[in-house]
């Protein structure tokens, strides 16, 4: 039906279009001179028509709903009338499936009727719905034609309209944000309305799985997120320790000694390994890099879990070796010629320059670039949730299994749940403060490397 | 630079004798050196870290390409593949194929009687799966039936992974002396001219070594976590457990210190079979030049076998460590001897959805699911984001309000992944109520997830574009929106279609929002729309990495080959993109 509306959508837009156009193409042949050309008179009137269309559409998908589960709830007998907001939700969802032909079992007469009104209003809906936006178009079309005329400002007209498509393409990007802010913002809130922040944000223990019951005596303490960001603060910290000087030395090696020829061939090499998908670096922490580690821990007769912070740690920080060397080759890059020359002059060698001269130039954005590594660090999930732990270890031994924000987030929520626990609402409260710090962490970051761009530039 | 001055002057070699300054100088250019060879090693360690990850996925994903087969004649009768005697189709749907190949299987091997054994001959050897070959072959020919003919029949995971070589080591010795089989079946005693068993008694000795070293190690390690653990339970089990470990590795000793007799093999030593005259013989102790076995595989005769027409394999694996044991071993090895083993590629890897066997588990459903979400990402993040960097870039007025849309939208693109699975949860899922797991959610997510990429890409490209092309367009009286759509967005367009095919590259590979909004069901049947439910291959992967079954572990490494073949297309395409269309103004 959806598919219906919308080819009809575009076959009427179509046709306002040339529509439009001939009427400006038959001005021109009757020797008028117009303001717009033929084809923004067939413009305008195709976007006259589709926006009324549109706005159907927008102001019928809330309200349809409730007018079709009104006559299926209207339409069953008295003794099965709803008494409870509980009892009405279950009698419509009964019926939408009677309605589909998946109701299991043989539907009882009552809920039969329902079913057949639930489908039929539903039938009636999508008609008048597709008949009031053909009736809408109709209408923007009568008045669009009426306008026509050879000083009509067509183009200014569609271009204004333009402009409100290209505006409203901005605000997706704000709404984003705005979207992501409320949508954890909410549920942090009701999660904390059920559970002192205070426990949560300097707790002890983490263990989600007591509190399923809510009768349980043990349920306070259960969330506190401390062992997780140990945790996470502990792979984030393996992970920088191999991407920092990694990353550092091979940009500055690509931006200060590699030949045209190495770069060439040594660039794609850093594109191809960001290019890898973070799943696939979680196969090779899981499957080859903890096993390895494993074994070689236990041949030096040391202990060591199976997921370690190790594994996730090394592996993540070989997947950000390529965002921290292309950050830091572009500070680099941006240290103008005329300071390392200077010290040249002074009979310094290269390595002499890069370290006293180029590296504290650079200082502040090879700092913001190893924060926005930290940001990917403490934010990547698939390493993470493959290789780490589930078990909220407080250690600092990279040797155990530790588990992370991102791994708990993804636990709570992947899989049957019901949204109303404190289980899965510590999810969204996981996610708001890893969004606040990650946050924090970007907009310092990228406001030190847009204050030192500028004054080189 | 005030800070920098100092140390120069000081620094500077006036008042060094000749000598001093020559070795400063070269402790200067070592310390050059050193700090090239550290950015080197630097750039090495990340190319060698992307070999190794590459060529540890490629050898993974190798066996994952090709199955294993066997050709079996079948003579499919009437009864077994009706269901009411007739050759309509919809009487053929219901067959049962599983029976003509239970016979045929019974027919090359006369020797499996009792029900149990005849049960595992076909189960454990052949795949759940094998007999869609015959109802194809049936279905698409009915005259078929009561005819003889061979089809290839999948075997099971286990059974491939036995030919494959991933199950066990197995090594093959030939015999020097005459053996001399004391009966054709049950338990029989071989004797040999030579000491023939003296090396294998000699491996034997050798695994029970390091049996016995591996259990001590395990139980002193056992022994050192409890001492570190306070007095309680948890260290009496544990103590408990090491204990019987020793007890275990004492046994072990003391059979290796005892010398001469009959060494007995259990199911926790590497198997040792016979092969000898069309019989399989598994040896259950050993001398030097006798030994004693059950039969799994009646012999021929009791006839001498002469040097070399008979030989020992070794399974490296202890029986008690596999999932086929010795028998259904022997079982392959006939079938292999018969020549009717064959292998293929596997294109029923490409061609169907997922399964629980992994033999028949696919990856067309990630690949289709795949499919979906990137067209409704496409569509989605497309117009919105080159719409929104137009704006921004051409358009917008620069005020405080632009400055917080663009800061903003920087900031969008360093938002972890995992944070747009919320946001999807939250507000597609819980407000909008769109259908779980489904192509379209995910799309929607995706899209979200890459716009800032793409909006960033496309202004760059659209700053790249000249302003010279601008008020030209402008000085011959177009409107700035006719100089921006007719005239600086198709040049800026390859800019715009590079950034955009790295976005969906990215989008691509991007598992972890996707696991929130539900895509990580089990999902047999390949998604027909963006509304039904679906999972995408790199969710495939993830789902599939987590199973126990030794045979996943390899279709996860190739669909991840699939993936990245998919990427560097991409990325490919791309860089080409960006070599043929890049312009210099």
């Amino acid at each position: 039906m959806v598919a219906v509306f919308f080819l009809a959508l575009v076959a009427i837009a179509v046709a306002a279009y040339l529509a439009g156009r001939l009427k400006g193409q038959r001005l021109v042949a009757a020797g008028a001179r117009l303001h717009s050309l033929p084809t923004y008179h067939g413009l305008f009137l195709a976007v006259a028509c589709v926006i009324p269309m549109l706005a159907v559409v927008v102001a019928w998908t809330p309200l349809a709903p409730r007018v079709v589960e009104s006559r299926a709830i209207a339409a069953l007998p008295a003794d099965l009338q709803p008494k409870s907001e509980l009892e009405h939700d279950a009698r419509l969802r009964e019926a939408r499936l009677v309605a589909v032909g998946q109701y299991a079992g043989a539907p009882s007469p009552g809920l039969a009727a329902a079913g057949e009104a639930y489908r039929s209003a539903r039938a009636a809906a999508e008609v008048l719905l597709l008949a009031l936006g053909i009736a809408a178009a109709a209408g923007g079309f009568v008045w669009g034609s009426r306008q026509l005329a050879p000083d009509f400002r067509a183009r200014n007209r569609f271009e204004r309209v333009t402009k409100v498509a290209l505006i409203a393409c901005s605000a997706v990007a704000v709404l984003t944000t705005v979207g992501i802010v409320f949508s954890v913002l909410f549920e942090t809130l009701r999660f904390f309305g059920r559970y002192p922040w205070h426990d949560f944000l300097f707790g002890l223990q983490w263990s989600p799985q007591i509190a399923i019951r809510a009768d349980q005596v043990g349920q306070s303490g259960a969330f506190g997120a401390v062992p997780l960001f140990v945790g996470t603060t502990l792979v984030m910290l393996i992970a920088i320790l191999v991407a920092g000087p990694v990353g550092l030395f091979a940009a500055i090696y690509m931006s200060e000694y590699a030949t045209p020829k190495f770069r060439a061939v040594a660039k794609p090499v850093l594109e191809v390994l960001a290019g890898i998908p973070t799943v696939v670096f979680g196969f090779f922490a899981a499957l080859t890099v903890a096993p390895f580690i494993k074994s070689t821990g236990e041949a030096l007769g040391l202990s060591v879990a199976s997921e370690s912070a190790l594994a996730a740690g090394l592996v993540m920080g070989v997947m950000i070796i390529p965002f921290v060397s292309s950050l830091s080759d572009d500070v680099i890059n941006a240290v103008p010629q005329s300071l390392r020359d200077g010290s040249y002059g002074m009979g310094a060698t290269r390595s002499e320059t890069i370290k006293k001269v180029v590296l504290p130039a650079a200082l502040p954005g090879i700092v913001s670039a190893l924060m926005l590594a930290v940001s990917r660090a403490v934010g990547e999930t698939m390493i993470v949730v493959m290789a780490a732990g589930l078990a909220g270890n407080l250690t600092f031994n990279p040797l155990e299994a530790v588990t992370t924000v991102t791994v708990q987030i993804k636990t709570l929520l992947v899989g049957d749940q019901e949204f109303d626990s404190a289980k899965t609402l510590s999810a969204f409260a996981l996610g708001f403060v890893l969004f606040f710090f990650t946050l924090l962490l970007n907009v310092v970051a990228l406001r030190i490397v847009r204050k030192y761009r500028e004054q080189y530039d | 630079m005030t800070d920098l001055a100092a140390p120069l002057t000081r620094a500077s070699g006036a008042g060094l004798s000749p000598d001093a300054a020559r070795a400063r100088i070269r402790r200067r250019y070592r310390a050059e050196a050193r700090f090239r060879l550290y950015g080197m090693l630097a750039v090495g360690f990340a190319a060698l870290m992307l070999v190794v990850l590459i060529a540890d996925v490629v050898n993974k994903a190798w066996p994952a390409f090709f199955e294993t087969r066997v050709r079996l004649g079948v003579t499919p009768t009437l009864e077994q593949v009706s269901t009411d005697g007739k050759l309509e189709r919809t009487s053929l749907m219901g067959g049962d194929y599983d029976a003509v190949l239970r016979t045929s299987l019974q027919e090359l091997f006369p020797g499996v009687k009792d029900r149990a054994s005849r049960r595992k001959l076909f189960n454990d050897l052949l795949s759940t799966g094998a007999s869609a070959a015959v109802r194809e072959r049936v279905l698409a020919d009915p005259s078929l039936v009561g005819k003889t003919f061979t089809v290839p029949a999948l075997l099971d995971d286990a059974a491939d992974l036995y030919f494959k070589g991933l199950m066990t080591g197995r090594s093959e010795r030939g015999g020097r002396g005459t053996l001399i089989p004391s009966a054709t079946t049950g338990e029989i005693t071989l004797t040999s001219t030579a000491d023939d068993f003296s090396a294998d008694l000699a491996d034997t000795k050798r695994a029970l070594a390091a049996t016995a070293r591996s259990l001590r190690r395990e139980a002193e390690r056992l022994l050192r976590s409890a001492a570190a653990l306070p007095a309680g339970d948890e260290r009496a089990r544990l103590e408990q457990q090491a204990a019987e470990i020793v007890a275990q590795a004492a046994d072990k000793e003391q059979r290796l210190a005892a010398t001469g007799g009959a060494e007995p093999l259990d199911a926790s030593e590497p198997s040792k079979l016979v092969v000898l005259d069309g019989g399989i013989i598994k040896l259950t102790s050993l001398g030097t030049n006798e030994a004693t076995g059950i039969v799994l595989a009646p012999l021929a005769s009791t006839q001498p076998a002469a040097a070399g027409s008979w030989k020992v394999v070794t399974l490296d694996q202890p029986e008690a460590n596999r999932k086929l044991g010795d028998q259904q071993i022997a079982w392959l090895e006939q079938l292999r001897d018969k020549g009717l083993v064959e292998r293929a590629f596997a294109t029923r890897f490409f061609t169907s959805g997922d399964s629980r066997e992994p033999e028949q588990a696919g990856i067309l459903g990630g690949l289709v699911g795949s499919a979906l979400t990137m067209l409704v990402t496409l569509v989605l993040c497309l117009p919105v984001g080159v719409g929104a960097a137009i704006y921004l870039e051409e358009f917008a007025p620069k005020n405080r309000l632009t400055d917080l849309v663009e800061v903003n939208i920087n900031n969008l693109a360093a938002v972890p992944s995992i944070v747009f699975g919320l946001l999807g949860l939250a507000v597609f899922l819980n407000f909008f109520g769109l259908p779980r797991s489904a192509p379209l959610v995910g799309g929607l997510v995706l899209a979200l997830l890459v716009l800032p990429t793409i909006i960033i890409a496309s202004r760059a490209a659209l700053k790249a574009v000249p302003p010279s092309i601008r008020e030209g367009a402008l000085g011959i009286g177009a409107s700035h929106q006719q100089a921006v759509f007719h005239h600086v967005l198709p040049l800026a367009m390859p800019g715009i279609m590079t950034g955009t095919i790295i976005g969906m590259a990215h989008a691509l590979g991007e598992t972890a929002p996707l696991l929130l909004i539900g895509m990580v069901a089990f999902i047999v049947d390949v998604p027909a729309a963006v509304t039904d439910a679906a999972t995408v291959l790199p969710v495939q992967i993830f789902l599939w990495s987590d199973l126990p079954e030794a045979a996943f572990q390899a279709k996860t490494a190739g669909a991840i080959i699939v993936l990245l073949v998919f990427l560097f297309i991409m990325n490919g395409v791309a860089i080409l993109l960006r070599r043929r269309f890049e312009r210099r103004w």
